[in-house]
This record gives structure tokens, C-alpha cells and sequence, in this order.
């Protein structure tokens, strides 16, 4: 009887103590919220954005030998500062409102817990989703909505890795007047832009921008981007004749002033798109032939064989069956590795120790799959070291085109089209 | 300036008559059975995806796809009707709204989850090149979609005023139960009218995904027009459609070309509250 009873409790000892062992074995999981439109017009951007996180979780859980040799946190195993916990991705739909993507910031942040968010590709819905963040505190990392009012808030959780309408702006003006320089006409400016916060705030920094550096801007023309008919627009442009046009657009509005401006038959003889629909894989294999020389900036180039863009690329293409990153997947899956970068530094799921360790990132280009110069936080939680590239569609690819030092192709003028 | 607007008023027409060809279907359900069909936007994303499917799998244009999509999507209505309409009719008011916006959301994500996010084209020259008469430049799709749009919309027209089906279905509309005292079966119309919405709908999905993008959501953004064309038009009246949607292409160019494209929507609405205003049955709607 002794026995037995001295037996139960060893037995029951040896559960007690293992249930205890238990926690240090069992694998932890950090759980990373992502809020993107899965659903509505920006769709497609939106589940491209998917797979390049569901790849930066992979490359870090499971490894990825190449990448490694270059970028510590791929050797696979997980997050070593935090003894190998394995990244979650818990992504939620914005349905392209405002609404929807404040409710399932909301619904990430208390029912599912996450550890930090990344959101949410439109300007208007980052404004809003952010706030929630903000109030809950828990860091929000933006990687690719270029407003520039959503720095200028004193927010103290938020972060934004991508550069701004102000670069972008820089850029074009920059770039219109080499053009000049060089005898081409940029005499009358027409911007040509959607109506919600991403047109409006761009189109305005523009605006402010070309003022500033003296080019013209004659014709200014806002319009909802759910349009069912550009046809008035392009017939309006067609009047007018300006020598520069300047898109600020999403993806369903994008492709019809493509075709549209085929149907009228009108081009002007530089097209600069910013980015946006017309860098979306969708319009450039729907447009890409219709399109030829249409110039827009992206902060992705693959770069050399072997460079962490070049390798991630290749993992992307295989991921998505073809596409390669594009300027926005670039950016969000940098947006991916800021924020696992800084957790795994913070060595904790603790908010506050995570929005300490994104104030202290310091990124060198080399480790980038975005072309930036790095990535480094000012106050408001602006990536500083942000930058972009122009480029030119060529064959339905982009190539970078300038500046010249970074240029991998000729800029070809005047815009071809058709 | 001169040229250029009645350019824009031809773009304006030819982009009304399609949205009669796109509200046609819906008018039709309405006038038969008092019943709005919320999951029309969604019929016409799905004739559009037809049009794509028979060019990516089969290389065939309109010709094709066209006929295909009228069969395809007249099938569907009627699987609607008898597995889900016939049901909700007898419920109230709310359960028919319900179970008809229930059945867009099933296919709109059906769709997303079938064919993806991605926008999707149809080559721009698959109907041929535009030509230019008069100097005014006429796009062959939007030229075919809108006289096809014209064919469509009075052919129901006539099967609903001069053909003894049509009396038939009207009859059910207005009494069923003398209807079917006078050996009318009315589910049969019913069932008859679905499909032939149906095929009106797959018609025109099939034409607009020539000179439009398609993706799941696209229903969503053509369906408002639909419905400001139906209750404008008259709820129920075939032709009243056609004259709405001619108004409404027409008056939504001109702004967006003479006053700017944002303002278009308030002018068009203005002009539809107004309208409504003085006759609330719509322009050709019974009183």
C-alpha cells in the first residue's frame, strides 16, 4: 500500500515538474498583425502584400542559407533574441475603408494580441487605423502610405520606413528640369490625381514643390478613383495639350486612363506616373504594351546577382509564381524586416521595449531589399534615410533610368505609348 | 472646344446606352416580382469573367463569349430563383434585401477566391480599332456594347409589351393568384423572368469587360449606376432604363468635362433627387 501510494506520488511529482518543463520546450510564437486590403480595388496590391510578409515570416522561421551569409536574421530557427520564438503573421483584411481597417486594427490589437502592427498601404486608412494603435500603444510600422500629415500628428508609436510625397516630389522636379536643361519642352504641367488622402496630400507636395523650383503647373484635375469613365479627362488633356503629364492613381483608375488614352488616341511626350496603380503587377501586364516609356519612381531594383534585393526577388518570384517584387512589395517586405529586426533586438513581446528598439534602428543599405540608404527613425518616426529611384516601363518591366549613378538603363524620351 | 464636346456628348451617349445594358436586367426582376436584385452587379462581374475565360481559354472575342455568357448567367439566375428567391419572397420585406445582398457577397468572394485579386483586360483591339467619322472618334467595343445595349433593351421591350409570354409575365406581376386562376403558372414566369434578366446581365458583362477592367469587386462599382439608371428610369420600366441611362451617360461627360470630375456624381445625383422630386415613380415608372 506504502508502495503504491509512494508511487502515485512520484509519478504525480514527475507531471507536476514536467508541466513546469513544458513552457521551455513547447515553441513561442510572436504574432505580427498586418491590416491590408484583401478585398475592394486595391485588392491585388494587397495580397501581393500577403505573400511578401507570408515569405519574410518563412525566411525567418525556416531559414534561407544564401540570404544568411548578408542578413543575420535569416539563418532560420526564428528570433534568436528571443530564444528562437517562431513569427506569426496574423493578417486582416482593410476592405480598402477606413472603417474596416480602424476594426480589425482594433480586433489585432485585443483578441489576437499582436506584438506590433504593419498597416496599411492606403494614406487614409494608415490615418485612421494608426490612431488606434496610438491609443492602445502598441508600435505601427507604416512601410508605404506617402501622406505627409501622418508623421506630423505626435504620435509616439508610430514609425514609417518609406519615403514621402516631399522626396518623391524632389525627384520629378529634379528630373523635369535636367529634362529642360536638356531642351525639352516642360513648358505646361498637367497633374492629373484621385481624390483621397494619397492623391490629394501628393498631388498638393507636388504642387508646392514644382512652385518652388519654377516649373508650371497649368491644369489640375481631381477625380474618384471608383470612376467608372475617364473619357471627359483624356478629352479634356487632349485639348489642352499639356507637354508633362503627372498621374497620382490607384490600379482600376490607372488602367482605365490607359486605355482610355489609347481609345482618344492622345499622348504627351513625357507621361510621369507616381507609382501607385501603375506600379502594380496587374496594370503592368495588362497595360505594359500600351504604356512603353511611361516613367514612375520605385524604391526597387534587383540589383546585382547575389545583393539581398537580387535573392529576395528570385524567393518572391517562386513564392508568387512569376512577379517579381515591385516597388510596393519591396517596401512592405522591408516594412516585415524593421519590424522582426526590432523585436528580435527588443528580446520581448513588451510594447514598449519594442517601440524603444525601432527608435534605435540603424540599417545599412546592404542589408535592404528596398533601394534605400538605410533605415533610421527622426523623432516623429520618420525613416530619414528613406529615398527613391526614377524609372521608365520598358517591355512591361521597369528599369531604373536616373539618377545616372544608379541608373542600370537609358531614359528614353518621348514618351511611345501604343 | 466645339469639336471636342460633341465628342464628349458622343463618349456620354455610347457610355449611357451601356449602363441600360447593364441596368436592364435588374429593371426587369424589379417589374416582375417586385423584387431588387442586389447581387446584379455581381451577375454582370460574372458575365465579364466569362468574356475573359473564353478569350484566355479559347482565344474567342464577343462572337463567342457573348452567347456563352447569356446561357451561362440566364442559368444562374434561375438556380437563383428557385433555390433562394422563390424561398425569401415569402419572407418580409428585409429578408428579401437580405438574402438577395447575401447572394452578392457569396459570389463576389467566390469570385476572389476562384480567379483572384487581380485585375484582368481583355486586349484593346479585340473588337477592332476606332474609327472616325465626321472628325468624331468612335471606339469599336464601346460602339458595339452600346448598339447591342439598344437591341437588347427594346427586344425586351417588345417580348414584355407585344408577346403573349410577356402578358403572361406581366400578368403575374400585377396578380398572381388571378394569374393562376387564368392557368398561368407563376413560378414558371417568375423563374422565365430571372433568366431572362439574366441573360440581359451576361450580355452585358460579357461586352463591358472589352473596354473594362475586370476584377471581383467590379460589380460593386458599376452597381450604384444601375440602380440611380433603374430609379430613374421607372422601377420596372424597360425603356425607362434606356432613356435614364442615355441621361445620365450624357450628363455625368458634360460635367466632368466643363465643371471637373469630382463634381460629376453631384450633378448626376442632383438631377436624380430633383427628378424624383416632382415625379417619384421616375421618368417612365407607373405611378
Amino acid at each position: 500500500m506504502v508502495k503504491i501510494v509512494h508511487g502515485a506520488i512520484r509519478a504525480g511529482a514527475a507531471l507536476v515538474a514536467l508541466a513546469i518543463a513544458l513552457p521551455a520546450f513547447a515553441q513561442e510564437t510572436v504574432k505580427i498583425g498586418a491590416v491590408y486590403p484583401l478585398s475592394g480595388n486595391s485588392a491585388s496590391t494587397g495580397n501581393y502584400a500577403k505573400m511578401a510578409f507570408e515569405m519574410g515570416a518563412d525566411i525567418i522561421n525556416n531559414g534561407n542559407p544564401e540570404l544568411a551569409k548578408i542578413f543575420p536574421l535569416a539563418k532560420g530557427g526564428g528570433l534568436p533574441g528571443l530564444k528562437g520564438a517562431k513569427i506569426q503573421m496574423v493578417i486582416a483584411d482593410n476592405q480598402g475603408t477606413p472603417a474596416a481597417g480602424q476594426n480589425q486594427t482594433l480586433r489585432l490589437i485585443t483578441e489576437e494580441k499582436v506584438a506590433a502592427l504593419i498597416c496599411c498601404y492606403q494614406s487614409g486608412i494608415t490615418l485612421t487605423a494608426s490612431a488606434v494603435a496610438e491609443r492602445y500603444g502598441v508600435p505601427f510600422l507604416n512601410a508605404e502610405s506617402v501622406a505627409a500629415n501622418l508623421t506630423e500628428r505626435g504620435f509616439k508609436w508610430f514609425f514609417r520606413t518609406t519615403p514621402v510625397a516631399a522626396d518623391f516630389a524632389k525627384a520629378y522636379s529634379t528630373f523635369l528640369k535636367e529634362q529642360q536643361a536638356a531642351g525639352r519642352k516642360v513648358d505646361s504641367i498637367a497633374l492629373v490625381h484621385e481624390n483621397t488622402e494619397y492623391g490629394n496630400s501628393v498631388s498638393s507636395v507636388i504642387s508646392d514643390a514644382f512652385k518652388k523650383d519654377g516649373l508650371n503647373i497649368t491644369m489640375n484635375v481631381a477625380y474618384s478613383a471608383n470612376s467608372t469613365d475617364v473619357q471627359p479627362q483624356v478629352l479634356q488633356l487632349k485639348e489642352k495639350n499639356p507637354d508633362v503629364v503627372i498621374f497620382v492613381s490607384y490600379t482600376s483608375d490607372a488602367i482605365l486612363y490607359a486605355k482610355t488614352m489609347k481609345e482618344v488616341n492622345w499622348k504627351p511626350a513625357i507621361l510621369i506616373a507616381d507609382d501607385g496603380g501603375f506600379n502594380d503587377p496587374a496594370f503592368t501586364k495588362a497595360m505594359g504594351s500600351v504604356t512603353e516609356g511611361l516613367i514612375s519612381r520605385s524604391v526597387f531594383a534587383p540589383g546585382k546577382p547575389g545583393s539581398v534585393p537580387a535573392i529576395l526577388d528570385a524567393l518572391y518570384k517562386k513564392k508568387t509564381g512569376g512577379d517579381g517584387l515591385d516597388d510596393v512589395s519591396a517596401r512592405v517586405l522591408q516594412g516585415f524586416f524593421v519590424v522582426a529586426d526590432a523585436i528580435n533586438r527588443a528580446g520581448s513581446t513588451d510594447p514598449a521595449k519594442i517601440r524603444d528598439a525601432l527608435k534605435a534602428t540603424d540599417l545599412k543599405p546592404d542589408q535592404l531589399v528596398a533601394g534605400y540608404d538605410g533605415v533610421k527613425f527622426d523623432d516623429k518616426g520618420q525613416n530619414v534615410l528613406a529615398s527613391t529611384l526614377v524609372t521608365q516601363l520598358r517591355n512591361s518591366q521597369y528599369v531604373s533610368v536616373w539618377p545616372k549613378a544608379r541608373a542600370t538603363d537609358p531614359l528614353v524620351l518621348p514618351y511611345k505609348g501604343w | 472646344m466645339g469639336m471636342t464636346l460633341v465628342q464628349v456628348v458622343v463618349s456620354g451617349l455610347l457610355l449611357g446606352a451601356v449602363y441600360s445594358l447593364f441596368s436592364s436586367g435588374l429593371t426587369l426582376i424589379w417589374g416582375m416580382m417586385n423584387v431588387v436584385n442586389f447581387a446584379h452587379g455581381d451577375f454582370v462581374m460574372l458575365g465579364m469573367y466569362t468574356a475573359v475565360v473564353v478569350w484566355t481559354a479559347l482565344g474567342g472575342g464577343p462572337w463567342a463569349s457573348v452567347p456563352v455568357a447569356a446561357i451561362l448567367i440566364a442559368t444562374l439566375g434561375i438556380v437563383s430563383y428557385f433555390l433562394l428567391v422563390r424561398h425569401i419572397m415569402r419572407g418580409p420585406m428585409l429578408a428579401q434585401i437580405l438574402g438577395t445582398f447575401g447572394l452578392a457577397l457569396f459570389l463576389r468572394y467566390g469570385a476572389l477566391w476562384i480567379f483572384g485579386a487581380n485585375f484582368k483586360t481583355l486586349p484593346d483591339d479585340l473588337v477592332g480599332h476606332s474609327f472616325i467619322v465626321g472628325g468624331i472618334r468612335f471606339e469599336g467595343a464601346r460602339v458595339l456594347a452600346g448598339l447591342v445595349g439598344l437591341a437588347v433593351t427594346l427586344l425586351l421591350h417588345f417580348i414584355l409589351t407585344r408577346t403573349s409570354v410577356g402578358s403572361r409575365m406581366l400578368a403575374v406581376s400585377e396578380d398572381a393568384v388571378a394569374a393562376q386562376l387564368m392557368g398561368i403558372r407563376p413560378q414558371r414566369m417568375q423563374a422565365l423572368a430571372w433568366g431572362l434578366a439574366g441573360a440581359a446581365t451576361g450580355i452585358a458583362g460579357a461586352l463591358i469587360a472589352t473596354f473594362f477592367y475586370t476584377s471581383p469587386t467590379v460589380g460593386e462599382t458599376l452597381s450604384i449606376v444601375a440602380f440611380v439608371t433603374v430609379a430613374l428610369g421607372g422601377f420596372g420600366s424597360v425603356l425607362g432604363a434606356l432613356v435614364a441611362g442615355l441621361l445620365i451617360g450624357v450628363i455625368e461627360s458634360l460635367s466632368a468635362f466643363l465643371i471637373g470630375p469630382v463634381y460629376k456624381d453631384v450633378i448626376v445625383y442632383t438631377v436624380f433627387v430633383l427628378v424624383l422630386w416632382f415625379r417619384p415613380q421616375g421618368l417612365m415608372g407607373k405611378a
